[in-house]
This record gives C-alpha cells, sequence and structure tokens, in this order.
C-alpha cells in the first residue's frame, strides 16, 4: 500500500538566516530513510505519466521503486541509462513544470519528490560507489564538441562511450561552462561539476581549455585537424540589457558579469583572489528567471542588506523554479513585482544611485499566454540603489557564426537545426542547447546533447546524415527569461 | 601552461614577454588581443598582442607595471609559465586601402600602435608614427619603430628627449606642414585618445582608437567592456577592441575605467605584503 501522504517528506535545509551569509548548499539532502519513505509515496502508475514530462525520458517509477526496496545503485544504473547527470538534474531541473507537473499525486497533493529522490540516488552513488567507465571498443575517428556545457558534456559523454575519439574544446580556463560559471555554488556545489568531468576524462574524453573556437581554429580548421563531425554547444553567452538610459554607469552589472566574478573567479574571496566585485547595500536585480534569483542571493550572501527582484509581471508569472522563488523568499529577498526599471540614475562620477521604476498592471495575454504588463500612468517612483544587476536574458554567442561560413542562424543569433538531428546547414556540423534555443534549462540543453550524439553516430557509421523529417525546422523559439 | 621564451625590460614600468603559443601566433593580427591569467587566484587580464612570431610560434605582450598581475608579471622570468593564455580575441584591425597614415601612441600605447604601423608600413601606407612619452627615460621601442614608419616623431612631456610637447602638437604642426593624412590611429591613455579626436575632428580625418576596457571572459560574455559607440552600447571585446574615435563616448569610458580603483589598491596592498611576509 502507497504511503498517501499529501506532502512529500521534507528535505534538511540549512536555515534560511544563517544560509543566507555562506555560500554552503542549502538543501542538505535525504538521508536513505527519508528517500525510502518519500519513494513509498510513488504509486507506480501503469500509464507513467511523468516520464513524458522529462527531457531525457529517465524511467522515473522503475528507479523509485527500486529506491522504495533501498537497492540504489540499481537505481542510479535506471537512470543513468537515459540521465548521465543526474546529480546536476536533480539539483537544478524546473521538476515543477516536468515530471512532477504530470504526477497522478499532485491532483491532490503534493507530487513525489522525483528531484530529491534522484539527487538522493546521484549522491549516493558518488558517495558509495566507483563510478563504471565503460566503453565501446575504439573507433579511431575524431569528433570535436565546442563547448562543455550540459549539451557539449552530453554529448560528449553519449559518443565516448560508443568509442569514439572525443575531444572538448572549452573557451574559458576550466571545463563546466554555465554549470561553473552561472549557477552558484549553493545550487550546484562546483565539486560535483568537477565530478562529473573527471568520469567524462575515465572515458577517455580529452578536454582543451582556453580554445576559443571561431578565434583561435574556425569549424573548417577543425574538419582540416582530422575532426569528422562537430558539436556546437557555446550556450547563450551574449547578455541582453534593457536599454534604458543609465545601463553604462558604474555598478550596473549583467547578471553574467556579476555571477562570473562570484563562481568562477572567486570574486567573493577577495583580496586573497585577485578578481574584485562591487556588491553594495542595497541592490537591484532585474528579471524573475532562475538567474535573477542566482543573482539576488548571491548579493545577499555577499553583505547586500536590502536586495530586490525587480520583475515586470506578477510573482505568478515568475519563469524561475519554484524552489528558487521559495528559498529568495526566506532568505529575505524582497520581490518588488509589477515593476518595470525606465531608467537608471547616477551620480556625476558616474557611479549608481539608483533607479527610476514605472508600476504595471496585467492586461491581456500576450504571445507567451502570460498576460501582458501594462504601464499604469504617473506611476513613476524612484528606489534609491547602490548596484544594478540586469538578469533579462542571454542571446547566444556571436563568435562562431561570427567565422563560420554556410552556418544558418536566425536574426537573434540562435543557431538553425533539424528539430530530430540537431543537424545543422553545415554538413557534419550538429548543435543544441541555449547556441540553438536561446536562453533555456539544463534539462533540455542535454537532452539535445543526447539527440546529437545519436545523429552524429549515424551520420558517421553510414556516412549520411540521418534524414530530417522535413528538412532544417526552427527548434523552439527564443526563450526570454524576462 | 604556456611558457615565457623571452623577457625584455623596456623601461622601469614597461617589459616585454614573449610567450610561446603556437597556435595563437598562427592566427594572430595587429588590434587583437589575449587573455592571461598568472595563476590560480589570479584575474583575467586582457593585454593587446603587441608582437606575434608565426616560426617561432610566440605572442610578444608589452605592459605597464600598474597594478597587482603586472606587477607579478614583470617579476616572471623566463622559463616560467603562465597558467592560462586566450586568443586570438577581439576584431583584427582593418588597415587596407589607407596612403597617407599617422600612428599615434602615448607612453605604454607606443606598443600597441608599433605592430599597427608595422603591417600598414608592409601594406605600402607612407605612414608617420608620433610616440610621446613624459620624459626621455621612458622612451621605449624607438628603434623597432624607426624601421616600421616612413618618418618617426618622439616628444617629451618635459622635453628631456627630442622635443617638449603632447602628441596633440606634433600631430596639429603635420597637418598645418600640409601632411594630409587619410587615417590617425591614436591608442594610449583614454585622455590623450580624447585629445586627439578633437583634433582630427577638425580637420575631419577618420580616426580609429583602440579601447583597452575592464573585462572578464573577452569573448562577448560578462559585458563589463561595454562603451557607447555612436549613441550606441558595443562590446570592446567582440565589437572592438578598433573603434571609429570620433563616435566613442570617453568621458563615459573614462568612469567605467576607474570602477575598481580602490580595490586594486587593496589588491596590491596584499601583494606587498605578502613579499615582506607580513599581515595586510
Amino acid at each position: 500500500m502507497a504511503n498517501m501522504s499529501l506532502k512529500k517528506v521534507a528535505i534538511p535545509e540549512q536555515d534560511p538566516n544563517a544560509r543566507n551569509k555562506n555560500f554552503a548548499e542549502v538543501s542538505i539532502g535525504y538521508t536513505p530513510e527519508m528517500a525510502m519513505e518519500e519513494a513509498t509515496r510513488c504509486l507506480q502508475c501503469k500509464h507513467k505519466p511523468c516520464i513524458a514530462g522529462c527531457p531525457v525520458n529517465v524511467r522515473i517509477p522503475e528507479f523509485i521503486g527500486k529506491v522504495a526496496v533501498g537497492e540504489f545503485e540499481a537505481a542510479y544504473d535506471i537512470i543513468t541509462s537515459t540521465n548521465a547527470m543526474p546529480a546536476i538534474c536533480g539539483r537544478v531541473c524546473p521538476q515543477e513544470t516536468q515530471c512532477e507537473e504530470l504526477c497522478v499525486r499532485a491532483i491532490k497533493g503534493e507530487s513525489v519528490g522525483i528531484g530529491r529522490l534522484e539527487r538522493f540516488v546521484a549522491d549516493w552513488y558518488m558517495a558509495n560507489r566507483q563510478q563504471k567507465a565503460e566503453v565501446a571498443p575504439a573507433k579511431h575517428r575524431k569528433v570535436a564538441i565546442v563547448g562543455s556545457g550540459p549539451a557539449g558534456l552530453t554529448c560528449a559523454s553519449d559518443l565516448a562511450k560508443l568509442g569514439y575519439d572525443v575531444t572538448i574544446f572549452e573557451a574559458f580556463h576550466v571545463p563546466g561552462g554555465v554549470l561553473m560559471y552561472g549557477i552558484p555554488e549553493f545550487r550546484l556545489p562546483k565539486a560535483l561539476v568537477q565530478s562529473e568531468i573527471d568520469n567524462l576524462r575515465k572515458l577517455g574524453v580529452k578536454i582543451e581549455t582556453n580554445m576559443v573556437i571561431g578565434k583561435i581554429l574556425t569549424l573548417d580548421e577543425l574538419y582540416d585537424e582530422g575532426y569528422e563531425a562537430i558539436f556546437i554547444g557555446t550556450g547563450a553567452g551574449l547578455p541582453s540589457f534593457m536599454k534604458i538610459p543609465g545601463e553604462n554607469f558604474n555598478g550596473v552589472y549583467s547578471a553574467n558579469e556579476f555571477l562570473t566574478r562570484i563562481n568562477l573567479m572567486k570574486a567573493y574571496k577577495f583580496p586573497d583572489w585577485d578578481t574584485p566585485i562591487h556588491v553594495g547595500k542595497r541592490c537591484a536585480v532585474i528579471g524573475g528567471g532562475n538567474v535573477a534569483m542566482d543573482a539576488a542571493r548571491s548579493a545577499k550572501r555577499l553583505g547586500a542588506e536590502d536586495v530586490y527582484i525587480v520583475y515586470r509581471r506578477s510573482e505568478h508569472e515568475l519563469p524561475a523554479r519554484l524552489e528558487e522563488v521559495h528559498h529568495a523568499k526566506e532568505e529575505g529577498i524582497i520581490l518588488k513585482l509589477l515593476t518595470n526599471p525606465v531608467e537608471i540614475l547616477g551620480d556625476e562620477k558616474g557611479w549608481v544611485t539608483g533607479m527610476a521604476c514605472v508600476e504595471m498592471e496585467l492586461g491581456e495575454p500576450d504571445s507567451s499566454g502570460r498576460r501582458r504588463p501594462v504601464e499604469k500612468q504617473d506611476s513613476r517612483f524612484e528606489l534609491p540603489m547602490d548596484t544594478v544587476i540586469v538578469a533579462i536574458g542571454q542571446t547566444p554567442n556571436p563568435l562562431i557564426k561570427m567565422t563560420t561560413p554556410g552556418l544558418e542562424t536566425q536574426k537573434w543569433g540562435g543557431i538553425v537545426v533539424d528539430d530530430h538531428t540537431m543537424a545543422t546547414s553545415k554538413a557534419g556540423v550538429y548543435a543544441g542547447g541555449d547556441a540553438v534555443t536561446g536562453a533555456a534549462t539544463v534539462i533540455l540543453a542535454m537532452g539535445a546533447g543526447k539527440s546529437a550524439a545519436t545523429a552524429i553516430d549515424e551520420y558517421l557509421t553510414t556516412g549520411k546524415a540521418p534524414d530530417p523529417e522535413s528538412g532544417a525546422v526552427i527548434l523552439g523559439s527564443q526563450k526570454v527569461e524576462y | 601552461m604556456y611558457k615565457i621564451v623571452h623577457k625584455q625590460i623596456l623601461n622601469p614600468t614597461v617589459t616585454r614577454l614573449d610567450v610561446a603559443a603556437p597556435l595563437i601566433a598562427r592566427k594572430a593580427k595587429p588590434g587583437q588581443f589575449i587573455m592571461l591569467r598568472i595563476d590560480e587566484a589570479g584575474e583575467r587580464v586582457p593585454l593587446t598582442i603587441a608582437d606575434y612570431d608565426r616560426e617561432q610560434g610566440t605572442i610578444a605582450i608589452i605592459f605597464q607595471l600598474v597594478g597587482k598581475t603586472t606587477k607579478a608579471l614583470a617579476e616572471m622570468d623566463e622559463g616560467d609559465e603562465l597558467l592560462d593564455f586566450v586568443g586570438p580575441l577581439g576584431t583584427a584591425s582593418h588597415l587596407e586601402g589607407y596612403k597617407k597614415v599617422a600612428v599615434i601612441g602615448g607612453g605604454l600605447g607606443t606598443a600597441i600602435a608599433y605592430p599597427q604601423a608595422k603591417a600598414l608600413h608592409q601594406l605600402g601606407a607612407e605612414v608617420d608614427i608620433i610616440a610621446g612619452f613624459r620624459n626621455k627615460d621612458l622612451v621605449i621601442l624607438e628603434d623597432d619603430m624607426k624601421v616600421a614608419c616612413t618618418n618617426l616623431f618622439i616628444t617629451t612631456d618635459d622635453g628631456s628627449y627630442v622635443r617638449q610637447g603632447f602628441v596633440t602638437d606634433v600631430l596639429r604642426e603635420k597637418i598645418l606642414e600640409g601632411r594630409d593624412y587619410d587615417l590617425v590611429i591614436a591608442i594610449g591613455p583614454l585622455i590623450m585618445m580624447k585629445m586627439i579626436c578633437n583634433v582630427t575632428k577638425e580637420y575631419n580625418i577618420h580616426t580609429i582608437v583602440s579601447m583597452n576596457s575592464i573585462m572578464v571572459d573577452g569573448t562577448g560574455m560578462c559585458g563589463g567592456c561595454r562603451l557607447t559607440v555612436g549613441g550606441e552600447t558595443k562590446f570592446a571585446c567582440i565589437d572592438g577592441p578598433d573603434f571609429d574615435g570620433h563616435l566613442v563616448n570617453f568621458d563615459e569610458a573614462m568612469r567605467r575605467s576607474q570602477i575598481y580603483k580602490a580595490e586594486e589598491k587593496q589588491s596590491e596592498a596584499v601583494h606587498i605584503c605578502r613579499l615582506t611576509g607580513k599581515e595586510a
């Protein structure tokens, strides 16, 4: 008989007032007993609705069934048969709009804690078992992966397991992409990302850092070097700004810059580490996505007293994961909703002093299905601020596009690919993740990396690109968080 | 790791390092830059490529001892290795199609202006280099510059070498003498580039400046290097570092260059204390 509790087994977390002063992980994770108890809430439905909500189709009821009886290793094997990085997905996937949204238990009460269980299984395995490194016999055929974020890592992992000679080229000095520079330690510990990357190396994947493809080598030159196929997973690295007056005042950061200084360059250790950052006492983050929450919560941890999320729609429309919004509020982040900045104010020396905003109200639904925010008349007001962080989204990095003739892209920069094979307009070149879709999620990037690996294998095995269903079609649309 | 194969002290505050980076050397062009990091706790610092040797596979960087990283860099020796060295970044200078060019360098800027002068000279342009220094002891690259141009004009702020005056004075004199430049390239402190642009605007001479902004990644990701050019926000790392000087908002760029002044001082203090073994 299933455990009919309407609520998920609570997950131990650091106290909000302690954790908003440190960078250690917020959630401490289930104990084996808690995980087994939560697993018994799964009804083992015959039609398994949850699986359809997972971009990489993890066999959810099956692995949860193993957790329920304490067979954690078996659970891990089930998850990793379709998802190479469960420790990451368990932490950063927006489960409430994917698997958990479709969970039958969510009709009355809370869904099964699928994400928490996935995380538990991955953490248990990492602590108790040696990672297997089973690879097919070497094919002696070289594949290049450009970018070492979630899309590139997944594609590399699948191809290495098939026996390909895989090299990842990374522009930064450490691999991991957004998992390293973007998502903060308190949400995704870097040691964990490092361990996933170490696993890849065990599979024989080579990683070359400091390699800005498009600059040091073009895609055509990679072919000259003997690579037979290329996967582009360069992410959405170009920050968008509001294009309002005052955005270039000192103390205005893109979320990318703010988070990179902290996560990658360890600015929170300044001056022992050399990279500085300005946080100030009053800090506003413009935007309502996960990146905005990450920036706000980081600012709080670095000593800002009043941290605001300034978002033009209402709380209901916030694109961030529910858990992040919940954690942010617990940590004392102030949500300034239905508020749109119209100007950033500064002093004569060029430093930010505040923000002029207008109040908004929600009108009719727009093309995104969300109610369109409309400005209220004569509602302008000013908020004094020391720092303003712009977190309204990113578009794909243009470096590859600028240096690759024949690579078709959309007007906003996304690489055009076939929906199923991830093939670009250039033979042998595949792409996926945010470089194709614009800023989206880690799991969608992983799904794309997986599809591309399958297609690359077919292309290199048969010498022909897999048949697209209807020629090159546009995958998804640019997804802007704001 | 990237080995330092040659070190040359050009003056008490300016050092040249040639670094083994064969792939970058194969691609580098005048106007581009690299980003380097000395060690694990180090900053990523952008430096313009001062020269390259495709055969030897080396990239030359020339830098002034202005902060913690550049001071630590100057303490490194031949055989030492840099942890990270990334490039070639930025858009190369467009140098084709010019007949008579004034290449102007101020202080350390002469080191960055030099490869542009050399390239223009090789392309067959008539090149005047105008190089300004505070005083005689700070003059660098005189011999290199001499062979990379048609005329070399050196000037010093205090008159201790060749003549007294600013680069703007020399430029104006040359224009008044009838040197009809179709391009001016100005590289140096922001205030110098601004003043040069004020002169060339008067005479309507197309002017290129090189904007060495604060950057984290150098690939378009952080947006820290943004500046206003012709009323639009541009990124120095991918749209530049070269820009039309008549369109650059120098006042904003000067303010933005001050963002981390206080931290630079703090960082240097720590560096000095590390050397003496005393706590900050």
